[in-house]
């Protein structure tokens, strides 16, 4: 390389840099946070550093580390970044403080959208929100004249067309792949369907039409999809589509950017961000925040220093820095087309996901036992029965179920 | 030797061996026959998350654990017997399947799932590992003496790479259209998907298994060669006894402690197979005992954990291995007393 261009892109680094730099607090007590590791977690913890003293983990694997670290005393860490779900174990071991005081004093900034509020309390502070929705290629839609699918059996027509067409290897993509991924692909389904997974007394309640419907809408998509979709994740798809390999996804938020990513997607400008197909009842998707919880075991002092922090990093300039890494909840953020999907998605009405204890249970043995149906080992009912078994199993030993 | 001057040689290692593997495992045993709990209260709890625009507010009852004054959540152990051991075994579903002469059903529970597959999977590469070392061995063994050096490095090279990444470079080669599985797409002009079906990845672990072991077994081997009698091979040949024969009557024979000791060491490894289970992501199709234990041990998102049945599992585990290794045992016993 030159030593010109060199010297030029030092320039550029040290002004970009030096745009940043404009963090009102200077922070004098040592912070650290756990997080996420993806995109919105670097933008935003990268903004918290230049205020001095503080240190970022963003780390894959915080969700094993955090309840344990926060239960500390002191806390390990004094900033956690969480999400519905993760959210969950913190609050119930009591190690995460009520914010509303530190709220009043620092949070001018804040909508109230984003105060994550627990019986009253502002419990933790939301920055982005993510759901899985619809992306399309509009290019191939139009030239088969098919319009923009809304409803899963249009999803499916579509996808019919698309293979009798042969365009691309498969008209679906989707995140299969057994545990987390597959559970949620449920999840998404049986909220589309209008179901709710747990009954009175923590008992599960997924054994009934809407569930076998959205097994059978699933079962349906597994035949346009690669047939290897038990392993297929969230980067697997994001793959197929950047390769141009399928035409169709239910997927993440956050995988949107990646679609118009020149130096990986061989499809730049044809991925259309659409709202989440409809279930015969709602929106199958479920809504998803990510946010910011503050240790119970610290000091006063340290939890305003944190708190401060943690607003600088999910201020306006941050996110005028980072505007398409993200659907941010955050003033002065314009949602760019890569949010249309997600918007459209909340404003059709998605659920939020419903995150609790015995869901953390329903989620692990929809997971693990949704395979047996799609391979089809076992027909709708027996499998969600078997379903309802594992889960009694398991919230016994929890504790969750007398 | 005197008994002090044993006893200080061999005290270390017996109180690390307590300290790390026998109070551990005692520890498990006992884990795996109670049940740690945390004690609930109902609770209306109203919560409120983000929409896209607007909150939205619900109100539900919640189980939420009783914490103490420090702030810590109360739990309660309960001695339970032997309900996690049915808890994964599942006994009575698994006579009601078998009493139905129904193998899917059989197969439906995770526990005898999980064990077919370990089984096969021992019992199959078990005789592969074993032929492909001594193959391995013999090839070692006439190899000219100056390209020997680089031929032993070469075969121990799958034995260096770390199990997992193996398994991923497995994975990768034969995923989606990977490399090899383009290969034989192109080869027999027909569309292959290797992780779309039990068996095929079933094949891909024990073949990458093999691939891994048997140069730890072929490097045993030929140290057994050198110390085979020549004056015996000398007289085979004079007698006019073809190399298989040779190999047949004098080199097995000669070796046959070794291959008992690599069979052994099989057995245990290979019944807690498991990072071909992660490597392959193979958990929608097919799963080991081992993997079984590690999913009861993490925490799902809720923080959740079955350490009780993670415990039972890890000892109906380890009983597993035990009984395998019956056999072998008996042998190694009878040869030993036979010796004396």
């Amino acid at each position: 390389m030159k030593l010109k261009t060199l010297l030029a892109a030092g320039v550029v680094a040290m002004s970009s840099t030096a745009a940043f730099a404009g963090c009102a607090v200077e922070n004098s007590v040592p912070l650290k946070s756990l997080s996420a590791g993806f995109e919105a977690w670097k933008a935003v913890t990268d903004a918290m550093g230049e205020c001095g003293n503080f240190q970022a983990s963003l780390d894959q694997e915080f969700r094993e580390k955090q309840p344990e670290a926060f239960a500390a005393k002191p806390s390990l860490y004094q900033i956690g970044g969480v999400a519905n779900a993760t959210m969950i174990p913190l609050l119930n071991a009591g190690s995460i403080r009520p914010l509303d005081d530190l709220v009043a004093k620092y949070g001018q900034n804040l909508t109230p959208n984003q105060l994550i509020k627990v019986d009253g309390k502002v419990m933790a502070i939301a920055m982005m929100v993510n759901a899985q929705h619809m992306m399309y290629r509009s290019d191939i839609l139009a030239d088969l004249g098919i319009a923009e699918p809304t409803t899963w059996g249009e999803v499916l027509a579509a996808a019919e067309k698309i293979k009798a067409a042969g365009v691309v290897d498969y008209p679906l993509g989707g995140t299969f792949k057994t545990g987390w991924n597959l559970g949620e692909e449920f999840v998404n389904m049986y909220l589309g369907e209008g179901g709710s997974f747990i009954g009175e007394g923590n008992m599960p309640a997924i054994n009934n039409p809407q569930g076998v419907a959205a097994l059978e809408t699933m079962k349906a998509m597994t035949a346009y999809m690669d047939p290897e979709y038990l392993v297929s994740d969230s980067t697997y798809v994001q793959q197929q589509f950047q390769q141009g390999k399928i035409a169709m996804a239910n997927l993440w938020a956050s995988r949107a950017a990646a679609m118009d990513d020149e130096a990986e997607s061989q499809v730049v400008g044809k991925v259309v961000m659409a709202a989440a197909p409809n279930g015969s009842a709602a929106p199958a998707s479920s809504l998803w925040w990510d946010g910011m919880v503050f240790a119970s075991n610290m000091t006063d002092e340290e939890a305003d220093a944190a708190f401060q922090v943690a607003m600088e990093g999910i201020d306006a300039e941050m996110v005028s820095a980072n505007n398409d890494a993200a659907v941010w909840l955050i003033k002065g953020y314009t949602p760019g087309k890569l949010a249309a999907g997600a918007a459209a998605t909340a404003a059709n009405g998605a659920a939020p996901y419903p995150a609790s204890g015995p869901m953390g249970i329903m989620h692990t043995v929809l997971g693990n036992g949704i395979a047996d149906y799609l391979n089809g080992t076992k027909d709708a009912s027996t499998t969600l029965a078997d379903i309802e078994a594992a889960y009694m199993t398991a919230a016994k030993e929890a504790g969750l179920v007398k | 030797m005197k008994f002090k001057t044993f006893a200080a040689f061999i005290g270390p290692s017996v109180f690390m061996m307590l300290l790390f593997i026998a109070f551990p495992l005692v520890s498990v045993f006992q884990q795996s026959f109670y049940i740690t709990q945390p004690i609930y209260d109902l609770v209306e709890v109203e919560t409120c998350t983000p929409g896209f625009l607007t909150q939205t507010c619900v109100t539900e009852t919640q189980s939420v654990p009783k914490l103490d004054e420090e702030g810590a959540i109360i739990t309660q152990t309960e001695f339970v017997g032997l309900q996690s051991y049915r808890n994964v075994l599942e006994l009575g579903r698994a006579w009601d399947a078998v009493s139905s002469g129904s193998w899917a059903a059989f197969q439906a529970i995770d526990f005898w799932k999980a064990l077919r597959f370990t089984l096969s999977f021992t019992l199959i590469t078990l005789p592969l590992v074993i032929g492909a070392g001594l193959a391995i061995a013999v090839m070692i063994n006439s190899a000219a003496k100056s390209v020997r050096g680089p031929v032993i490095f070469i075969s121990l090279l799958p034995f260096i790479i770390t199990p997992v990444i193996g398994a991923l470079a497995i994975n990768w080669l034969f995923r989606g259209d990977g490399i090899l599985t383009a290969a034989m797409e192109w080869y027999l002009q027909r569309d292959i998907a290797m992780f779309a079906q039990a068996w095929t990845i079933e094949i891909l672990m024990m073949f990458y298994r093999v691939w891994h072991v048997a140069p730890f077994a072929a490097i045993v081997f030929y140290a057994g060669l050198q110390t085979v009698n020549q004056d015996s091979l000398e007289s085979a040949i004079i007698d006019g006894a073809s190399r298989w024969q040779r190999l047949k009557y004098i080199v097995i024979p000669h070796l046959m402690p070794l291959i008992v000791f690599i069979s052994m060491i099989h057995l245990m490894d290979s019944y807690r197979v498991f990072e071909e289970i992660v490597g392959f992501s193979s958990q929608g199709h097919v799963i080991s005992l081992q993997w079984l234990t590690y999913d009861f041990l993490v925490p799902d998102q809720a923080g959740n954990r079955s350490i009780s049945r993670a415990s039972a599992s890890a000892m109906l585990t380890m009983i597993g291995i035990a009984l395998l290794l019956v056999p072998l045992l008996r042998r190694t016993w009878r040869d030993h007393q036979g010796g004396h």
